[in-house]
C-alpha cells in the first residue's frame, strides 16, 4: 500500500473541486470565455476522475485484474492499434452503420406510408411503443442463427433495434405541425407531397433526431452484445468477451475505451447536424441543446 | 357498427396482430421448407400432401422459425407444466432474472434520486457532472456487463449482486435526468412564493420540489425499469449460462433449440410490459391521491 500517492490523488480532488466551485461563481461577461469555462469545469472533472482512479488503483494495489489504472489501459490501447483498428472495423463500420442506416430508413418510410392511413397509426403506435420497452436484444441469437457469425446477423439486430424508436419518433413527429400552419399550406393549395416536404417533415425533424440520437446509442449496444453469441474472431464484443476470460482486463477496458469514443463521436456528429438541420428550434436558438 | 370499431384503438392493435401472426406462419412455412424437404428425402418420402407438408413444416423440432403454437405450447409446458423449483421450469429462471432486476432498479432509483438532489444544489456539481452524465449514455455501457460480472466472480462476489449493479448502471441514468428536470420544473413564481413564506432549502424541497417532480419520477422509472431487465438478461449472458433468462437465450443458442429461444424471449418481453405496466398503475394511483390527475 502506498498512502502518498493515494493522498496526492485527494489533495488534486480537494484542488480541482475548489478550482470548479471557484470558476462556477465567477460572472464573466466575456461570451467566448463564459463557454470556455463551460467546456473547462466538465474537463477538470473528468481529469479527476482519472487521478483518483489512478490514485487508488497504485495506492491501494487494487490487483490489476480487477480495475487496471489508467495509464496501463493508455498503454495498452496504443500498443495494440491494428487490433483495435480491426475490431472497430468489423463492429462499427460494418455491422452498426449498416444497420443503422438501413433500420432508421426503413423506420422512417414506414412511417410515411402508415402516415397516410389514421387505422394503421392507431393500430401501429400502440405496437410500437410497446416494442420499444421490450429488451430486444434478445432477438440476438435467433439472427446470428439465420444470417451466420458474420457482421450481418448483427447488423439485422441493430436494424429490429433502430426500427422501433424511429417509427414511433416520426409519426409523432408528423403530427407537430399545427393545424393552423396547415391549413395555410392548404391555402396555398399545396397538396399532400408539397405539404408533407415543406411543412410536416421539417415541424418533425427534431422528432427524427431524437430518435436517430437513441438510436446511435441502441446500434453500438445492439451490435456489440450480439457478438456475445458468435462471431468471426474479429470485433469489438469478441474481443471483450475473449479477453475477460483470458483474464486480459487492461485489453477490454481499452476496448471499451474505443466503443466510448465511438459511440460519443456517432452522438456528437448527430447532435450538430441537428444543430445545422433544426436551426429554427427554441432549444437550438437559445445556445442550449 | 364497422365505423365504431374503426374509432377505438382495440379494432386496429388487433387486426394488426393477427396480420403478424399470418405473416409469422407464413415466415415459417417458407424458412423450414428445405430442412424439411430434405427430411423426405432421406426418409425416402417421395409423395406428400400439401397440408401434411405444412403441418410438418410447422411442427419440427428445431424448426429454423418455429411456429407461434410451438412456441406458446413450449411456454405453456415451461411455465405451468414443471414445478417452480425445478431448472426447467421458465418460472424459476424469470425470478433470478427478475429479483436482479429489481435490486438493481430499487438500487439505481436511490441513487439517480440522490444525485439529482445534488446536482440542483451544487452549481459546480451541475456544471462538472451533468455534462458527463449525458455523455455517459452515449456509451455501450452494456459492453462493460460481462466484465464486471467475471471481475465481481474473481474476487468471490456472484449471484444476485453483480447483475444488479449492471442494471443500477443502466437505470440511474434515466432516473438522474428526469429529476434533475423534475426538481426544477417549479416556476420562478412558485418559489418565490416559498420565499415569501420564508422557507428554508429543505422545506422548499419537500415541500414544492418533491412533489412537482413525482410525474417525472414516474416517466423516467418506467424508462428505467425496461433497461434494467435488459441489463439483467445480458448480465446473465457471461456467467456461462446457469440461470435465469439471458442463460436460456445462451443455451439455447448453443444447442440450436430455438423454441427455447423464442420462449424465453416472450417471457422476457411479457415480464418487461407486466413492469411497465405496474409503474404505470402506480403512477396512476400516486398521482391521484396527490390530487394532481387531470
Amino acid at each position: 500500500m502506498n498512502i502518498a500517492i493515494v493522498i496526492g490523488a485527494l489533495i488534486f480532488w480537494i484542488a480541482a473541486w475548489s478550482v470548479n466551485e471557484w470558476l462556477v461563481r465567477r460572472e464573466i461577461k466575456n461570451v467566448t470565455l463564459n463557454n470556455l469555462t463551460g467546456i473547462a469545469v466538465p474537463v477538470i472533472f473528468g481529469i479527476t476522475l482519472l487521478i483518483i482512479w489512478e490514485g487508488i488503483t497504485r495506492g491501494f494495489n487494487v490487483p490489476t485484474v480487477l480495475l487496471p489504472p489508467p495509464s496501463m489501459i493508455g498503454t495498452r490501447l496504443v500498443a495494440s492499434v491494428p487490433t483495435l483498428w480491426a475490431d472497430f472495423q468489423q463492429t462499427f463500420l460494418k455491422a452498426v452503420l449498416i444497420g443503422y442506416a438501413l433500420g432508421c430508413g426503413s423506420g422512417f418510410l414506414v412511417a410515411i406510408l402508415i402516415d397516410r392511413s389514421p387505422f394503421l397509426q392507431r393500430g401501429l403506435l400502440p405496437l410500437g411503443n410497446f416494442v420499444s420497452a421490450l429488451p430486444i436484444v434478445g432477438v440476438a441469437p435467433i439472427m446470428v442463427m439465420w444470417f451466420g457469425f458474420d457482421w450481418h446477423s448483427k447488423a439485422a439486430v441493430v436494424i429490429i433495434m433502430t426500427f422501433f424508436p424511429m417509427l414511433v419518433n416520426t409519426v409523432s413527429g408528423l403530427t407537430a405541425s399545427k393545424a393552423m400552419e396547415r391549413d395555410l399550406m392548404r391555402t396555398y393549395a399545396a397538396n399532400y407531397w408539397q405539404t408533407l416536404f415543406k411543412l410536416r417533415l421539417p415541424a418533425a425533424a427534431p422528432f427524427i433526431f431524437n430518435a436517430l440520437k437513441i438510436n446511435s446509442t441502441l446500434a453500438l449496444i445492439g451490435a456489440i452484445v450480439a457478438e456475445f453469441f458468435g462471431t468471426p474472431t474479429v470485433g469489438m464484443g469478441f474481443r471483450i468477451s475473449t479477453e475477460v476470460g483470458r483474464m486480459n482486463v487492461d485489453m477490454v477496458w481499452a476496448e471499451i475505451a474505443v466503443a466510448a469514443v465511438a459511440g460519443s463521436v456517432f452522438y456528437g456528429l448527430i447532435a450538430l447536424i441537428e444543430r445545422g438541420v433544426t436551426f429554427w428550434h427554441p432549444s437550438v436558438r437559445g445556445g442550449r441543446t | 357498427m364497422f365505423a365504431r370499431l374503426n374509432e377505438g384503438k382495440t379494432f386496429p392493435v388487433l387486426l394488426i396482430l393477427t396480420l403478424l401472426m399470418v405473416i409469422w406462419y407464413g415466415a415459417a412455412i417458407k424458412l423450414n421448407t428445405p430442412w424439411q424437404l430434405d427430411i423426405y428425402q432421406r426418409g425416402d418420402i417421395t409423395e406428400w400432401t400439401t397440408t401434411q407438408f405444412i403441418s410438418d413444416t410447422l411442427n419440427q423440432d428445431r424448426p429454423v422459425l418455429p411456429s407461434a403454437h410451438q412456441v406458446f405450447t413450449e411456454m405453456w409446458n415451461t411455465i405451468v407444466g414443471k414445478s417452480i423449483t425445478s431448472k426447467r421450469s421458465l418460472v424459476f429462471h424469470a425470478w433470478i432474472t427478475l429479483s436482479a432486476t429489481l435490486l438493481g432498479f430499487a438500487i439505481g432509483t436511490g441513487l439517480g434520486i440522490l444525485i439529482a438532489v445534488g446536482i440542483i444544489h451544487n452549481r459546480a456539481m451541475d456544471r462538472s457532472l451533468m455534462p458527463w452524465i449525458v455523455a455517459s449514455q452515449t456509451i455501450p455501457i452494456l459492453a462493460v456487463a460481462p466484465m464486471i460480472i467475471v471481475v465481481l466472480n474473481a474476487i468471490g462476489l456472484s449471484g444476485l449482486l453483480p447483475k444488479a449493479l449492471i442494471s443500477t448502471y443502466l437505470s440511474f441514468f434515466p432516473i438522474v435526468v428526469g429529476m434533475v428536470k423534475g426538481f426544477r420544473s417549479p416556476e420562478q413564481i412558485q418559489l418565490d412564493l416559498m420565499h415569501t413564506y420564508s422557507a428554508g432549502p429543505m422545506q422548499t424541497f419537500f415541500k414544492l420540489r418533491w412533489p412537482s417532480s413525482v410525474p417525472y419520477l414516474f416517466t423516467s422509472m418506467k424508462v428505467a425499469i425496461a433497461i434494467a431487465l435488459v441489463g439483467a438478461i445480458v448480465g446473465e449472458l457471461p456467467t456461462g449460462a446457469v440461470a435465469g433468462l439471458g442463460a436460456r437465450l445462451l443455451s439455447g443458442s448453443y444447442y440450436g433449440q430455438t423454441v427455447q429461444i423464442w420462449s424465453a424471449l416472450f417471457t422476457a418481453a411479457a415480464l418487461a410490459a407486466v413492469l411497465v405496466m405496474l409503474v404505470g398503475l402506480a403512477e396512476k394511483l400516486v398521482i391521484k391521491r396527490m390530487g394532481m390527475a387531470t
